[in-house]
């Protein structure tokens, strides 16, 4: 099992052969207002490829651990055919597909439909940053007056922006609900826990349990923010994005504790709606997980102009909210020295130090499984691996609960997968061409490597690394549109044209990536999409030109059906 | 990647090294260091750019560059770059600020060797600050010599610091004044406007300093006011030149520009003085100053009209200021302050009077405390004493409403009953932000200040 992976998935070699079209699967196009993810680095071992091994689900080699026989036997029939713990975006993009493959499908939801990101997450702050983009947009005199516009101050009712954020979560909380219903998905009510081996109980806390047996289960739990110890949370001027996202009030001066996406998402909300923001990052720079080149310049733009300062190389170790008329105190420490540095009164703080699985409770002793630092363990077909470093039968976690790569479109896409797998195909997702995206004004977007990781990469296994960039400066729709800020920037090897990463600072990045990602996922080279036609004048072009404008030794492929049989003129 | 740019970074001394380093190679005397201080030009970033506009400097006066870190942000026709440091040291002057242009191959900063150097490069920036222009003509990527000795003359005008004379303020949001707490956009501003934090009194929660105070220190301009500026006196100026303007200036004229955003009206009213010169004369003895009677009664009659001492913070919503601080605008050298006479309907004009006194001896010592000058609600600015009998005040940006006083002087009039006599009168008017306060509002309001003056009993209570 475990050779025939890695001959032909590990992620970053995108081989011609995973070219395989998703055929049969029109329910997969059921999209849920964004949410499901766009782009699939879908491998097929399909019969054709010999080098693989057959795979059929029925008759999986699995080595069955001591541990598991301890739990009882197998039910021989079951209640469902798959059972998901947890209807987030993960659960719900694993349900719809696992139906559409004829799969008796079951839910378990202990809270509401829709998990983080619907109901604490991506969702509500997409309202929330739509009120933002628009006010820095009526806020911005110079902008309105290049364009000819007059705008007198523009305000806004703090209630009425919650309850945009709100409605928008129910709405889409409907619809994922109702969609599940139709297609006779049943959700069942309360917290799952694993009993043994294809067995769940599920029931609300300190009522009765009910028994559910399944052939295969998948753990989609899903996480909830983490916080650091030392910070006192009250909800109110100490808060979670949980919180914030309910946008109870408007700080004049917020803290934000860590500046990855939910940090820089809010400072861009914040900001907009008039508080200061300053960010406190244990790393020495600002932004530590986007390409440092992207990173520059999106400080230079999302952070320097802001009413945004911020600390660097810094631990909040100790956070007091708001009380008896004092403000919220935040300790800082040196990430190096461990001394203490600094002292911050500010109205509010913003742990946004990232989220922790939400495992707890699910009964992941009963099989033997250890969690690491919260996140089940699991190999590259999402199967969870148990004390003894043995796969757990019929047992798959995805999303935030694995930790692999916690994006809702990615945890839908390895929902995907498993089903793919339980239904007799075997299947690998390429994690390099997840897209990724922070909704700031402008957007940041990127798929696959940074540049640093792409030239260790080179370095390692011995290749060329070429990088190409192009300003949105150039472009006619973002000019038209006064926003000439931005940069692409594409990672790609000269000799065979694989694009290794790309990344996008601009207007509608986030919108703009999928083309990098499908291309990723899809094995296609640069000296072949070069060839590919855009609508003029659009901002796709800015990506149009950076294919273009990449120097790849290799020829376009003359195999590929294409429709373009001509060279365009650029 | 950024590109680093070989050749803006370029040593301005060619020889003069320090003697500890280089050895026991040349001159003996170990002690004697001279500077080395590198130009940093405006790099060519294509081969069709020129000019070049500093988007932002990345790092400030006085930080510590390492070779191959990200100093300038510079847009050229193409794109925005990085331009790294090809050498270390420390950034010593900054001589083209943010969003200024300049020709490609021209200093925009320069480099010194150690912390040492720092005020000798930065009195070097300023010498040749007007002179950078010249050297691109000559020749864009060269090695340009400096005089490694300062000229005295230019020495001493370092300070980026000033605000000596304001003595420390205690922040109460501060460990007993040990720490300063300003909001994140306290601080930048401060740094634009060069305003020290360390001198402010915050009127934020907790005593936090926020914008608004940092731009009060900065309007009221005495921030600049350090005593080694000299004085720009009319026997001082050199014919011909163009000299920059001072932090202060620069202050001021931010504000006067920024006064162009207020939708300002004026109304005026002639007002007859007779009562209140009788009065003054009869008080002045007691140490009554004429300002502080006038104060005094633009306070009166403020407390009546309470909309024309509001002002309109945000555009959306009237402030009605819970005291009455009459301003008064003095000239003081090279600028303008205006300390406040705080409560001025309540206090009574004895006291009022010598407060006076110790606000105009304090503003000229340049030792006004922050609050003395900056939590003006209404300005009066009178130029009287010069026999001006009429002019038109500009609305300082936060307040509502700033009353020009003319000259009072001795005037034929007509009275209803027909009979024509002579009576001394001085013209006043207000300049106020139409979007708080309207005409109806100043009409009434100067109709009851007419009746004040000319019925002055209630100035004394």
């Amino acid at each position: 099992m475990h050779s025939t992976s890695a001959l032909s998935f590990s992620q970053a070699t995108s081989l011609p052969t995973t070219n395989y079209a998703f055929h049969s699967h029109s329910a997969v196009n059921l999209r849920f207002c964004g949410l499901r993810r766009q782009a699939f680095g879908f491998s097929f071992s399909t019969h054709s490829t010999s080098t693989r091994l057959r795979l059929s689900t029925r008759a999986h080699s699995y080595k069955i651990s001591a541990s598991d026989g301890n739990n009882g036997t197998p039910p021989k029939s079951f209640d469902y055919d798959l059972i998901i713990i947890g209807a987030g975006v993960g659960g719900h993009g694993a349900a719809l597909h696992a139906v559409n493959k004829g799969l008796k499908t079951a839910i378990i939801e202990g809270d509401v439909v829709g998990g983080t990101c619907v109901n604490r997450g991506c969702v509500p702050s997409k309202a929330l940053l739509a009120v933002s983009g628009r006010m820095r947009e009526l806020q911005s005199e110079h902008h309105m007056k290049a364009l000819g516009l007059q705008v007198s101050a523009a305000g806004y009712d703090r209630q009425a922006v919650a309850d945009h954020a709100n409605n928008l979560a129910s709405k889409i909380r409907n619809n994922l609900t109702n969609s599940m219903k139709a297609l006779g998905v049943d959700i069942l009510t309360g917290f799952g826990t694993i009993l043994g081996p294809q067995k769940v109980k599920y029931g609300k806390v300190g009522s009765t349990y009910t028994l559910v047996t399944a052939k295969d289960i998948i753990i989609a739990t899903g996480s909830v923010p983490f916080v650091p110890k030392g910070i006192e949370v009250d909800g109110k001027t100490v808060i979670t994005s949980d919180h914030a996202l309910k946008l109870e009030f408007v700080p004049d001066w917020v803290a934000i504790v860590g500046s990855g996406y939910i940090g820089l998402e809010f400072s861009d909300v914040y900001t907009a709606l008039g508080s200061e923001v300053t960010f406190i990052e244990a790393l020495d720079q600002l932004m530590p997980g986007f390409d440092p080149e992207i990173g520059k310049l999106a400080q230079r733009v999302l952070i320097n102009p802001r009413k945004i300062d911020y600390h660097t190389g810094v631990f909040a170790t100790k956070i007091t909210p708001a009380r008896d008329g004092k403000p919220v105190i935040i300790e800082l420490t040196d990430a190096k020295t461990k001394e203490q540095k600094d002292t911050l009164e500010v109205d509010a703080a913003l742990i946004a130090t990232g989220r922790a699985p939400f495992t707890n409770g699910l009964g992941l002793e009963n099989i033997n499984v250890l969690t690491q630092r919260g996140f089940v363990p699991v190999d590259e077909r999402m199967r969870v691996i148990d004390a003894n470093g043995n796969q757990v039968p019929h047992l798959y976690c995805i999303g935030d609960a694995n930790g692999k790569m916690m994006l809702a479109h990615a945890a839908s896409a390895q929902g995907i997968s498993v089903v793919e797998q339980v239904t007799g195909r075997d299947h690998v997702l390429n994690h390099l061409s997840i897209p990724a995206a922070c909704f700031t004004h402008p957007e940041i977007s990127m798929v696959g490597l940074t540049e640093p990781q792409a030239r260790e990469k080179a370095e390692k296994e011995g290749f060329e690394v070429s990088v190409a960039k192009t300003s949105f400066k150039a472009n006619t729709k973002a000019l038209a549109e006064n926003e000439g800020e931005g940069l692409a920037k594409l990672i790609y090897r000269p000799d065979n044209g694989e694009i290794l990463g790309v990344h996008i600072f601009g207007l509608h990045a986030a919108d703009l990536i999928h083309e990098a990602s499908n291309a990723i996922a899809l094995g296609t080279r640069i000296q072949d999409i070069k060839f590919a036609v855009h609508a003029h004048p659009t901002l796709s072009e800015v990506i149009d030109e950076l294919f273009k404008s990449a120097k790849v030794k290799a020829p376009a492929s003359t195999s590929t059906s294409s429709p373009v049989t001509e060279p365009v003129s650029a | 990647m950024a590109n680093v740019l070989q050749t803006s970074f370029l040593p301005s001394t060619s020889s003069l090294r320090r003697t500890s380093i280089s050895g026991s190679k040349g001159k003996s005397q170990a002690l004697q260091l001279k500077a080395k201080i590198r130009e940093i030009f405006m790099p060519a970033l294509s081969s069709t750019m020129t000019e070049g506009k500093i988007v932002s400097w990345m790092k400030s006066e006085g930080d510590k560059l390492s070779k191959g870190e990200s100093v300038v942000v510079v847009e050229s026709d193409k794109a925005d770059m990085d331009v790294e440091s090809f050498h270390e040291g420390f950034l010593a002057a900054i001589m083209v600020e943010e969003g200024g242009v300049a020709p490609v191959g021209s200093a925009i900063a320069l480099l010194a060797e150690t912390e040492d150097e720092i005020a000798e490069a930065k009195a070097k920036s300023q010498s040749s600050s007007s002179s950078s222009h010249k050297v691109v003509e000559e020749q864009p990527k060269q090695i340009e010599e400096t005089a490694p000795d300062v000229p005295a003359a230019a020495a001493p005008t370092v300070s980026a610091s000033k605000t000596v004379a304001l003595g420390s303020a205690a922040h109460p949001a501060s460990d007993g004044g040990k720490r300063i707490v300003a909001s994140p956009y306290a601080k930048k501003l401060a740094k634009e406007l060069k305003v020290d934090l360390g001198t402010m009194a915050g009127t934020g929660p907790n005593g936090r300093i926020v914008a608004k105070d940092v731009e009060a220190a900065a309007a009221a301009g005495i921030v600049a006011a350090s005593p080694a500026k000299p004085a720009p006196v009319a026997p001082g100026i050199e014919l011909g030149t163009v000299v920059p303007f001072t932090t202060m200036q620069g202050a001021v004229s931010r504000n006067m520009v920024e006064s162009l955003s207020v939708p300002t009206f004026r109304v005026g009213y002639t007002i007859t003085t007779n009562a209140l010169d009788a009065l003054y004369k009869k008080i002045k003895s007691k140490g009554v100053t004429m300002t502080a009677l006038l104060a005094k009664a633009t306070a009166l009659a403020l407390a009546q009209h309470p909309v024309v001492n509001s002002c309109c913070r945000d555009g959306n919503s009237f402030t009605y200021n819970g005291s009455i601080n009459i301003a008064v605008a003095v000239a003081i050298d090279g600028g303008l302050i205006t300390p406040v006479l705080q409560d001025a309907d309540k206090v009574d004009i004895y006291t009022l009077s010598r407060k006076w006194k110790e606000l105009v001896e304090k503003a000229r010592a340049k030792q006004l405390q922050p609050h003395e000058y900056n939590t003006g609600t209404f300005t009066l600015s009178n130029l009287g004493m010069f026999g001006v009998d009429r002019f038109d005040a500009i609305l300082p940006p936060g307040t509502g409403a700033i009353m020009a006083v003319g000259a009072s002087q001795p005037t034929v009039v007509a009275s209803k009953d027909g009979s024509i006599g002579m009576k001394n009168q001085m013209q006043v008017n207000v300049t106020a932000d139409h979007r708080v306060i309207y005409g109806a509002d100043l009409a009434a309001f100067l109709q009851t200040l007419a009746k004040i003056v000319e019925d002055p009993k209630d100035l004394t209570f």
